[in-house]
């Protein structure tokens, strides 16, 4: 099945940077009502703005491999680069999810991602792929991050 | 008793022939969400609209009548299958509008004024307040909680419920401290539509009546496995769902107590449920129509006589006799795998239609996304009853779940695609 790549796979038994830490700015808590997974994830910002630099994302998810490795990847592809960069990376990730296979994903933007292009030919998993991400825009956006300003913001890409 | 040719019975479900997944063969366990249609259904649907289409207890002309007198033949068809009364049973757009109609009848009474109605002593009965009780159980369909919880935060009724023992089955052991003087309603799921365990309706039917509750039985996942008669069971309400029962969506069924239903204020208000409307006030017509506002699901009612003329002719007890065999068959699969966890009595004579079940170590979505791959449909989820998963401390299960047209070597087919998993993602075998 090309939907449980050996990252995915990876991913989902060793999940990296899991478990809630201190300190952070923002918390959130994302289900997906339709399975029941469930996501708390914080965000720890240092500065302000597009340039503000994620120092820490941390999370607890109860749910399928898909949803768990997509945390552990987030939390990868995030951690350490501005709040703008991980953004256009979420762009990126969301544009090859929802492309129902068209969009085989850049690794170099995407990085680890990329093992999840499969996800998008299964519709109804989109959503466990989409989970920790949305959680993570919401818990920037409690932080005081303007999501639609950060996310037009070129610099640093 | 005649068994059934289930080979014979699949012909008339063009939908089981199609593949799936790169041509493999579909093995549809999942009517417990919904149940495939045989083509005698979907004709008499086509039938209604291209032969007899009229507005119902409107209109002057043949078409009319014919069309009335469908509506109406499809309810004494109903009610015939279930044991009840025609003017018992009312048609709703769904089980779950048909458990809140019983739900707003309780908060619409207690709201006070003149109901519109000629009340009966009865009518107290549906008056519900602080220091009343409104008890649930927690192996509940999300359909047969929310509208109680919300009748209680309504009214200042207070909910209580029995809870489910590990293995999945109503915990009686304290019925007598939770249904109360105090109890109003006793709210309770026929067949599980998760563990699939049958409950004693019977016994708790006994109770409530004993303490003047009213009980509301959610027959969703019975009527379409077993044989059930409103009568015998001793509930004052029943409901369940067409689509479930071979039947089409936009149809369920509301079986009441006529003495019951004749003391109960509307639900929905419009056309067809008046007797006279003035401009500041209305009165309202007798049951059913009280309870049918607006335009009814006409087309789709007479499709679910179909499927109840259709489940007559194969036999109720013929239908329930196969559905224990495949749930044997599923059960001693998985016993046979001790990987996996069944969920719910693991003897075969206490429940129907669906086994639920976990694989330690394994979630439920990717467990179904590789049964789907083999072709093998199943649902993934806390299936509506989240209460219930918790209450058997796991997250969401697995449910693979029969109609009449399941065969053993679909049984085979899901237990051959289930070995996959652990080689997938790495369970000890």
């Amino acid at each position: 099945m090309d939907l449980y790549q050996e990252l995915i796979l990876d991913h989902s038994k060793r999940p990296q940077h899991a478990g809630l830490r201190e300190p952070y700015d923002a918390q959130t808590h994302h289900v997906n009502t339709t399975c029941g997974d469930e996501v708390t994830l914080r965000v720890h910002l240092a500065g302000d703005g597009p340039d503000a630099r994620v120092e820490d994302v941390s999370y607890d998810a109860v749910g399928c491999s898909i949803s768990i490795a997509s945390a552990s990847v987030l939390a990868e592809e995030v951690i350490g680069h501005t709040v703008a960069e991980s953004l256009h990376t979420f762009d990126a990730i969301r544009s090859m999810l929802t492309s129902k296979g068209e969009d085989p994903g850049d690794e170099e933007i995407i990085g680890d991602a990329v093992a999840f292009a499969g996800v998008s030919k299964y519709p109804a998993r989109v959503k466990c792929a989409l989970l920790p991400w949305t959680a993570y825009t919401d818990a920037l956006a409690r932080a005081g991050v303007d999501i639609a300003d950060a996310s037009a913001t070129k610099s640093g890409v | 008793m005649p068994d059934l040719d289930v080979e014979t019975l699949r012909q008339d479900f063009p939908i089981l022939s199609r593949t799936v997944r790169d041509g493999r063969p579909l093995v549809y366990l999942d009517s417990g969400a919904t149940s495939q249609k045989p083509t005698q259904v979907l004709d008499a649907e086509r039938d209604f609209y291209e032969q007899h289409n009229a507005a119902v207890h409107r209109g002057a002309h043949q078409l009319a009548e014919e069309a009335t007198d469908a509506f109406e033949g499809a309810r004494v068809t109903v009610a015939d299958f279930v044991g009840a009364r025609p003017d018992e049973v009312i048609f709703t757009k769904s089980a779950t509008e048909a458990i809140n109609l019983v739900a707003y009848a309780f908060s619409n009474a207690s709201a006070g004024g003149d109901l519109g109605i000629p009340e009966t002593p009865a009518t107290d009965r549906f008056r519900i307040g602080p220091g009343d009780q409104i008890v649930v159980t927690q192996m509940e369909h999300h359909a047969n909680l929310v509208p109680w919880q919300e009748l209680a935060r309504r009214t200042g009724a207070s909910l209580r419920w029995l809870d489910v023992t590990d293995g999945g089955e109503l915990d009686l052991g304290n019925l007598d401290e939770v249904v109360t003087e105090r109890t109003k309603v006793l709210a309770f799921a026929h067949v599980s539509n998760v563990v699939g365990t049958i409950n004693p309706v019977r016994e708790l039917a006994d109770k409530a009546r004993s303490v003047g509750a009213i009980t509301v039985l959610d027959a969703c996942q019975s009527v379409p496995h077993l044989p059930v008669d409103f009568d015998e069971l001793g509930v004052d309400f029943m409901a369940f769902s067409a689509h479930k029962m071979l039947g089409p969506y936009g149809v369920g069924v509301l079986v009441g107590r006529a003495e019951l239903l004749a003391a109960m204020p509307p639900f929905l208000g419009g056309g067809s449920m008046i007797e006279t409307v003035l401009m500041d006030h209305s009165t309202y017509a007798a049951p059913p129509q009280r309870f049918e506002a607006g335009i009814p699901n006409q087309s789709q009612a007479v499709g679910l006589a179909a499927a109840c003329d259709y489940l007559s002719q194969v036999g109720m007890d013929a239908v329930a006799a196969h559905d224990r065999e495949i749930t044997q068959a599923v059960l001693d699969g998985l016993a046979a795998r001790p990987w996996i966890r069944v969920l719910g009595p693991l003897d075969a004579e206490k429940r129907t239609g669906s086994v639920a079940f976990v694989v330690d170590g394994v979630h439920p979505h990717d467990v179904g996304q590789v049964l789907d791959d083999s072709g093998v449909a199943v649902r993934t989820g806390h299936h509506c009853a989240w209460p219930l998963h918790r209450a058997l401390r796991v997250p969401a299960s697995t449910r693979a779940s029969f109609g009449p047209y399941t065969t053993a070597d679909e049984v085979q087919a899901f237990l051959d695609a289930l070995d996959r998993v652990p080689s997938i993602f790495g369970v000890a075998v």
